[in-house]
């Protein structure tokens, strides 16, 4: 008995009801509600992009190296030379690990290592950015915001170390607006041959369809429809809309694929992730040019008396679809047979650009592949500019104790050692970490292809909150000079845009900047977005988190011998530093963590100036002269200075001269102008930098030198000094002493 | 028939799960609060009853292990629904 | 002569061990799927690391009654060295093939990090190309790594000088500090009574090549291939 389509039900499935309508005039009739849950999913946010598709058409996307552009396929894929590529993307997972940080974590996790093997690449790394709410202290919320980073952290090494994919780093991010909607973000990267790129179409009429892993439960009905709602009260009651993961299974299914697609019997494949079924059955069809029918009475079930609608909406973990050409159905059943994982034929690819489901004899569903896949309504949200930031003048940023400010910075969560994080997570595995977590960027020797990769993620969302644009040129711009302070060469960008309620206009319009910053940032560093993500709805009752392009970036060390790290290396070394000493409090972490202020004009990022001193690290590393480099980021040149003396094996002190005797002290430390890094150089070699640097015109200070039990600083007239020591076990400790609070 | 096995850590074997629970449950108030222990239970529901001596046996070689850890099968009373 | 990496559903340090293994040159070496279940044809057996069934009701009881492994106990009965490294430590255990167990790490949480190990003894066919006391560095990287036996089976392990590696800081000396997971006596791997199976948490195939920090760990395999050698040449 079919039951009613009234608008409260369209309402429930998160459609409007000039979206029905639309759904009604293309299909010439009502869709019944199987097929009105389909639509829902499909049209959903999370899957459809509607509102922000013509934003994301913005970003630069194609160069020399892309073999497969953003938007084509489940990831990107980028030339690494010798006939390799890299497929890599990063993806969101944030409400989830709202309400199960454990599961919501490890689940995302598992679907983006999905994404990338779906693309015929074995996944080798993962990178993570996550973003908490304050946990320091006793109340409630610390509590809870504990709990989250435990929760989240726990899951993702959880499902990472378990599959057995390294996670090479990441960042962590702790302020008040994440309170309620942590981000997980996480990035996965994979290696492949060029000849072993495979697509995720239905290609071949006739073809067997095979369904393969977990089987199909009442897992996270309509997860993708939830993702498109604010978070509220209510949706703490929605935990059936959280799927737990097996990463078990994940690793069966990965070797499984990549053994089937190693065999050549496989003509499309797709991951079932947001959307599950639905998705990966109209997708295939719709880039196939084709269409696919199944009959989900075959579909594996672990539940009794599933319907059509809860198995096609279903988003049970685990699972892939896959095309397979005629004739090599045995080869399904082997693999999957020896890998013991549950697999069936559910239908097949027919040639006419349905999507047909079945159940057992009669019709469920039956609309156009590509009205779902592509024809989602296309929204142009409005975009009102927020205030803008104000220059905070600094006559009106009182003079702290320096001293104490800078112990203060490494205390901060924000910036304190992760390495209570990355101990958890197995970054050791598939032996090719070269430069483990708690440097610039991670880097990974990629034996099979002879090549070594240099990964990072940055993004700093107290710039993109006060000024969405610069903040993200700056996040393209940081991770840029990441790469290269590791001696890599950046190669491309994969984004997960985290924003708030888009039909708010102050929020899209901090989407719009922020994509329009990013894009242009790209164009400058050459480095095509190859894929990512975007989740909105990022909100909880007391507001929108702050806008949190993050950006995920891969570069090439051409030459092991320019593989650098950031922390100092020999006594006696000479520190330089390379760019302007610069003054731009705005936005500081100091001005948040000292004085207790969100506010200001973020830095300026100068293109020209920041190529050119990339330019020139580079150009050092590469002759040879530099034994350490570090980017200035959160806490300027004193919490820079501070992680080259304590982030090494071996802790080291220095001492350095910086500015005039008339400058003040906390200006020059924690000031957070753009375009820096501190570099450590042989003193044989001194001369030859400064040379260089010289006939670069890259702005060049001669800082001090390497060496002592103490970090001290001086201006000519103020001196402070700081026992080694004591800073490590201040920043080493901190998140650990925070998270035994009880 | 379902039949349970609790599988609980020996005395002997340090368990730092179940010291972290105690200092939970401490925290959360229940100060008198003296020792925990965390184990396994095992639901196993048979078409037909298994053989006894048969089930202990694996109870040794697979669900526990009797290095660290000590079973008992609870086999269901006449009584229970 | 020929190795054999075994390959339980879960392991992934397959791909390391092998990789390290032909490293070292002059043997073949090759995946040993776990549901075959002969090792003819081998002269030595890798159980490498991983999840080998998720870790499921304990780390390695279900993968100890795969096909293969009553396969590989004939053959450590009759000799055959076999080296189980961070799970494969864990499924010789529940085997039976090596006393004692591995439980949970003291602090509750996985963790990966460098360790230093001391060589407390060269007399198995892993370590003959160490010398006593010397110094390894290697990392760890598991959850359920904390070694356990009862006060009868440490004692006899020490009396027939059994502890092969043990976890110290990088002076040597045996300090709680530098104990990573709470292990008794600081034990970080051991060997049976004809010391042809050796079991140890930390992994050598992590630390075959200058690129990853420590070569500490070709020196065990390159032991296991000389020996071999030997063995082939009687």
């Amino acid at each position: 008995m079919a039951t009613a389509i009234t608008a409260a039900i369209v309402r429930n499935h998160g459609l409007t009801e000039e979206e029905y309508e639309r759904i009604k005039s293309a299909l010439n009739r009502a869709p019944n509600l199987t097929e009105l849950g389909v639509f829902s999913v499909m049209w959903s946010e999370h899957c459809s992009y509607k509102n922000t598709r013509l934003e994301l058409k913005k970003f630069p996307t194609t160069g020399p190296k892309v073999l497969v552009k953003a938007g084509e396929e489940n990831a990107g894929v980028i030339d690494i030379g010798n006939g390799w590529a890299v497929a890599f993307k990063m993806e969101s997972h944030n409400h989830p690990s709202a309400i199960e940080p454990f599961q919501g974590a490890a689940t995302g996790v598992g679907g983006i290592i999905r994404d990338i093997f779906t693309m015929g690449a074995r996944p080798i790394l993962l990178l993570d950015s996550l973003r908490f709410g304050p946990i320091r202290g006793h109340s409630p919320q610390a509590r809870h915001n504990r709990r989250l980073f435990a929760g989240v952290v726990a899951g993702i090494a959880h499902y990472g170390n378990c599959v057995g994919i390294p996670t090479l780093g990441g960042e962590v991010y702790f302020d008040e607006s994440y309170e309620g909607n942590p981000l997980v973000n996480v990035l996965c990267l994979g290696v492949l041959r060029h000849s072993e790129i495979v697509r995720g179409a239905a290609k071949g009429v006739g073809n067997p369809v095979f369904y393969v892993g977990s089987e199909t439960g009442r897992d996270g009905l309509a997860g993708a429809a939830f993702a498109s709602r604010d978070l509220t009260d209510e949706s703490k009651q929605d935990r059936p809309a959280v799927q737990v993961g097996d990463p078990f299974k994940g690793k069966l299914l990965l070797e499984a694929c990549l053994e089937l697609l190693a065999s050549g019997s496989v003509a499309g494949i797709q991951d079932m992730g947001a959307a599950g079924l639905t998705c990966s059955t109209c997708e295939t069809a719709s880039r196939g040019g084709t269409g696919v029918q199944i009959d989900v009475a075959l579909v594996p079930q672990r539940e009794h008396g599933m319907t059509p609608y809860e198995i096609l909406l279903s988003e049970s973990q685990e699972r892939m679809l896959i095309i397979v050409h005629g004739g090599h159905e045995e080869k399904v059943r082997r693999i999957f047979e020896k890998w013991d994982l549950p697999y069936a034929l559910v239908g097949e690819v027919t040639d006419d650009g349905m999507m047909r489901v079945l159940e057992g004899g009669s019709v469920e569903v039956e609309i156009p592949a590509d009205m779902l896949a592509n024809d989602a309504p296309v929204y142009v949200r409005e975009a009102t500019s927020s205030h803008a930031a104000i220059r905070v003048p600094i006559e009106g940023i009182p003079r702290s104790d320096s001293h104490r400010s800078l112990i203060v910075l490494l205390a901060e969560p924000t910036i304190a050692s992760k390495n209570w994080v990355f101990r958890q997570y197995d970054h050791t595995v598939r032996a090719g970490t070269i430069v483990p977590p708690g440097s610039d960027a991670g880097v990974f020797y990629v034996r099979e292809a002879d090549k070594i990769l240099a990964v990072t993620s940055d993004c700093n969302g107290l710039y993109c909150k006060l000024d969405p644009r610069e903040g993200a040129r700056i996040a393209v711009a940081e991770a840029a000079r990441n790469l290269v302070c590791s001696g890599a060469a950046p190669l491309a960008v994969t984004d997960n845009l985290n924003f708030g309620n888009p039909y708010r206009p102050e929020i899209f319009w901090q989407l719009r900047e922020a994509v329009e910053g990013l894009a242009e940032a790209c164009r400058r560093f050459n480095t095509p977005v190859t894929g990512g993500n975007v989740s909105l709805y990022n909100q909880n009752p007391t507001g929108a988190v702050d806008p949190t392009p993050t950006v995920g970036m891969v570069g090439i060390i051409a030459n092991e011998d320019w593989i650098t790290r950031q922390y100092f290396r020999n006594e006696g070394d000479i520190i330089f530093l390379v760019g302007p000493i610069g003054e731009e409090m705005g936005a500081t972490h100091y001005l948040k963590v000292v004085h207790g202020r969100k506010e200001g004009l973020p830095p300026r990022l100068n293109f020209e100036l920041e190529l050119r001193v990339q330019q020139t690290l580079a150009s050092l590393i590469q002759h040879g002269f530099v034994q350490s480099a570090h980017d200035c980021s959160e806490g300027g040149i004193g919490v820079a200075l501070a992680e080259c003396c304590i982030s090494g094996e071996i802790k080291m002190g220095a001492s350095v001269r910086i500015g005039n005797a008339t400058d003040r002290m906390d200006l020059l430390l924690f000031n957070e102008t753009q375009s820096r890094a501190i570099i450590s150089v042989s003193p044989e070699d001194a001369d030859a930098v400064e040379k260089h640097c010289a006939t670069a015109h890259t702005p060049l200070t001669w800082l001090g030198a390497v060496g002592g039990t103490d970090l001290v600083v001086t201006n000519g007239q103020e001196t402070l000094t700081w026992k080694i020591a004591e800073l490590y076990e201040t920043w080493y400790c901190s998140i650990e002493n925070i998270m035994s609070t009880r | 028939m379902k039949v349970r096995v609790i599988v609980m850590p020996k005395e002997s074997v340090l368990d730092p799960q179940g010291v972290a629970v105690r200092n939970a449950l401490k925290d959360v108030g229940l100060q008198s609060v003296e020792n925990v222990r965390v184990g396994k239970l095992l639901e196993l529901e048979f078409t037909t009853p298994p053989d006894e001596g048969r089930l202990d046996e694996i109870c040794r070689d697979l669900l526990s292990n009797p290095v660290i850890e000590d079973y008992a099968v609870r086999y269901p009373c006449p009584t229970d629904t | 002569m020929k190795i054999a990496v075994v390959q339980f559903p879960g392991s992934n340090c397959d791909q390391d061990c092998l990789r390290a293994l032909l490293g070292v040159g002059r043997i073949e070496a090759e995946y040993l799927w776990h549901k075959e279940t002969s090792v003819s044809g081998f002269d030595a057996v890798v159980l490498p690391g991983g999840f080998s069934y998720g870790d499921y009701l304990r780390c390695g009881a279900i993968a100890r009654f795969s096909p293969i492994m009553k396969a590989i106990v004939s053959a450590t009965a009759a000799g055959m060295p076999v080296i189980g490294i961070c799970n494969g430590f864990q499924i010789l255990c529940e085997a039976g093939l090596l006393p004692g167990a591995l439980i949970r790490n003291q602090r509750l949480h996985f963790i990966c990090q460098p360790v230093w190990l001391r060589t407390e003894t060269t007399d198995t066919p892993f370590t003959t190309q160490l010398e006593k006391n010397r110094l390894l560095r290697m990392p760890i990287a598991h959850g359920e790594g904390s070694y356990f036996a009862d006060s009868r089976t440490l004692e006899m392990l020490e009396s027939q000088n059994r502890v092969v590696f043990r976890y110290t800081n990088a002076s040597g000396d045996t300090t709680p500090e530098s104990n990573p997971n709470g292990s008794l006596a600081n034990i970080a791997g051991i060997c049976n009574e004809e010391r042809n199976v050796l079991g140890m948490m930390p992994h050598p195939d992590r630390a075959w090549d200058r690129r990853l920090g420590s070569e500490d760990g070709k020196l065990l395999f390159e032991s296991l291939v000389a020996n071999l050698e030997l063995a082939a040449a009687r």
